[in-house]
């Protein structure tokens, strides 16, 4: 019995009686068809990490297209690196990956450094590689944290914003800031660790591995999570290569390649034993389980390598006005939210020719289109989440 | 057997220049002809399978300097040679891209040379990820990709005009307000300023 909008009950009894044969009958479709609609989330949506909009045709609840639009937070940075000198370029490149900001300074500082080629003393690429590996903490931090949000789980974010501060603290303690260190020099670092700051950070790591086992307790044992997040969005290996995505979202997918361990850098990681962690199944569930299991081991990477931080100078003997040699160089490291690296042209000038930027979030979410196409509405969300950008390694 | 001497023995006709630098990264400029084939071959046969960016040179030396000059005075004379880097070039735009090898942990940087305004080959149906790049690409140096199928601007509203990251493109907010420090318009206090009305006053 339907009802029209006049009030008049029709009882088409004959048309319902056939509607039911026919869904009896499996060989014919019975689809509810529904007029398209465009969905428009953001840019100014929390789920977008700063302003990523995402208009989506939708099918009743699913969607039939989606479409990134980036651009809303796009500062030029590879335009402002030409008329900026090596040095200040890291205080522009900080602010691509606003919570992993040391790590953003590392390839670039490593890649001049090759161009002149020079190399930082052990001191210099054991504190580098303690503080890369703690941004990573604070950044996956924040990633657990809100993932639990975007589910609709309201606790875990203040597990971690609270949990996040003691690493930040730490950053902070050794660097002097806490977001934005511009910390790592061609040659070094700007200062050594303060007194204290191992046994610190000895006591952060326990803090931060409790945070885990926390998390994992209250999301990833969690029914709801679990059903929202297997089987969601899942990326095979072959696509993940060809859209360049990188990091744990590629692990997830069941790549077992790191670049921590699959190149030969003057930085520390070869000095821990650690183990890089895949995934084989490739949805959501996977990638933030990796990302997860990948913070515990950057809190024992950090404990196994202030116990052997080498002494000696923290800086290499660099001019005061540094003259990188003409040439191009390309270093890229494995980063919280993936690979990501610097193309850097010198014509022998104070400061870079051109830098090409390659951020992990612009390559990871460059899937979206492909991977959001069939999947419903709420699940948008959770697979943004779970692909994990930060706007500014998007836009850049 | 190299890298490079597989791929000479593979696509030999079509690699215009190679550098090689042991330890560090390999860069290989090929033919234009052969940018798309490239792609194919070395994802095929010699197991490229990962595409990490693709972006495009412009190597012209910038008119406007680093965009330290006075706006009053009249710009001093620049050096305006296009030089190519690694791997040589004819023109004065290349795009550039390195692809991975998951199994052999070795990357390749190619390079292609493409005239102003011109075209290469998309790489879009080889590497999905190629897309958004290249998108990038052709908003920011104004170079177009042939076979691209969404060919739309990514970053800038649709009725910018210009290619931002072009070397002629200026920067206008080192343009409109000199860049401070280099440009120290303020005398200083007590300098020649308080001399001169000293002077006048007597």
């Amino acid at each position: 019995m339907t009802a029209t909008t006049s009030g008049q009950v029709i009882s088409d009894r004959q048309q319902l009686a056939y509607i039911a044969s026919q869904a009896a009958d499996a060989r014919v479709n019975v689809e509810l068809e529904t007029e398209g609609m465009t969905l428009n989330i953001g840019p100014q949506h929390p789920a977008t990490h700063g302003t990523l909009r995402i208009i989506a045709r939708l099918d009743g609840e699913q969607v039939i297209w989606a479409e990134p639009s980036a651009g809303y937070m796009h500062r030029g940075y590879e335009k402002l690196t030409e008329v900026r000198s090596f040095p200040q370029v890291t205080a522009l490149i900080n602010r691509i990956d606003w919570l992993g900001s040391f790590a953003n300074e590392v390839p670039f500082i490593l890649a001049a450094e090759k161009l002149m080629g020079i190399e930082a003393p052990p001191r210099a690429q054991y504190i580098r590689t303690i503080l890369f590996e703690l941004s990573r903490i604070a950044n996956v931090t924040l990633f657990l944290g809100d993932l639990g949000v975007q589910l609709g789980a309201i606790t875990p974010v203040f597990f971690a914003f609270r949990d996040r501060e003691y690493a930040l603290n730490l950053i902070e303690a050794a660097t002097g800031g806490r977001f934005h260190p511009n910390f790592d020099r061609i040659g070094g670092l700007k200062d050594d660790l303060p007194k204290g700051w191992i046994d610190e950070a000895k006591a952060t790591m326990k803090k931060m591995k409790q945070f885990c086992d926390t998390i994992e307790d209250l999301l990833f044992g969690n029914e709801i999570f679990q059903i929202r997040t297997r089987g969601i969005g899942v990326i095979p290996k072959d696509v993940a290569m060809s859209y360049g995505l990188s990091g744990a979202n590629a692990r997830a997918s069941g790549i077992d390649w790191d670049l921590r361990r699959d190149q030969t850098l003057p930085m520390a990681w070869d000095k821990a034993d650690w183990k890089v962690i895949t995934h084989p199944a490739g949805d959501s569930f996977a990638r933030c389980w990796v990302r997860l299991q990948e913070t515990r081991e950057a809190c024992s990477i950090v404990e196994q390598l202030v116990d052997n931080i080498p002494a000696g100078p923290i800086m290499a003997k660099v001019p005061r006005i540094v003259k990188v040699p003409e040439g191009e160089a390309w270093v890229s490291t494995e980063n919280p939210l993936g690979e990501m690296g610097y193309y850097v042209v010198s014509k022998g000038d104070t400061g870079p020719f051109r830098v090409k930027i390659r951020s992990a979030s612009f390559n990871n979410i460059s899937i979206t289109p492909w991977l959001l196409k069939g999947v419903f509405v709420p699940d948008i969300i959770t697979i943004l989440a779970s692909l994990y950008f930060i706007l500014g390694d998007i836009d850049r | 057997m190299s890298i490079l001497d597989r791929l000479r023995s593979l696509i030999g006709d079509s690699i215009a220049d190679s550098l090689i630098k042991p330890s560090d990264d390999l860069w290989v400029r090929v033919k234009p002809e052969a940018w798309r084939r490239t792609a194919q071959v070395l994802r095929d046969e010699m197991g490229f399978e990962y595409f990490c960016f693709l972006s495009a040179m412009d190597w012209m030396p910038s008119p406007f300097g680093k965009s330290e000059d006075d706006p009053t005075d009249e710009a001093p004379p620049r050096d305006d040679t296009i030089k190519q880097g690694y791997a040589g070039g004819d023109t004065r735009f290349q795009v550039l891209a390195r692809l991975y090898s998951l199994k052999q942990h070795v990357g390749i940087i190619l390079k292609v040379d493409v005239e102003d305004r011109g075209a290469v080959d998309s790489w879009v149906p080889v590497f999905a990820g190629a897309n958004w790049h290249e998108r990038e690409t052709w908003e920011m140096f104004g170079i177009s990709f042939t076979g691209h199928p969404d060919l739309r601007k990514m970053y800038l509203p649709g009725d910018f005009e210009g290619n931002p990251l072009r070397k002629d493109f200026p920067l206008l907010a080192r343009i409109i307000k000199p860049w401070p420090g280099i440009v120290d318009v303020e005398p200083l206090p007590g300098a020649a300023d308080d001399e001169q009305e000293g002077a006048v006053a007597e």
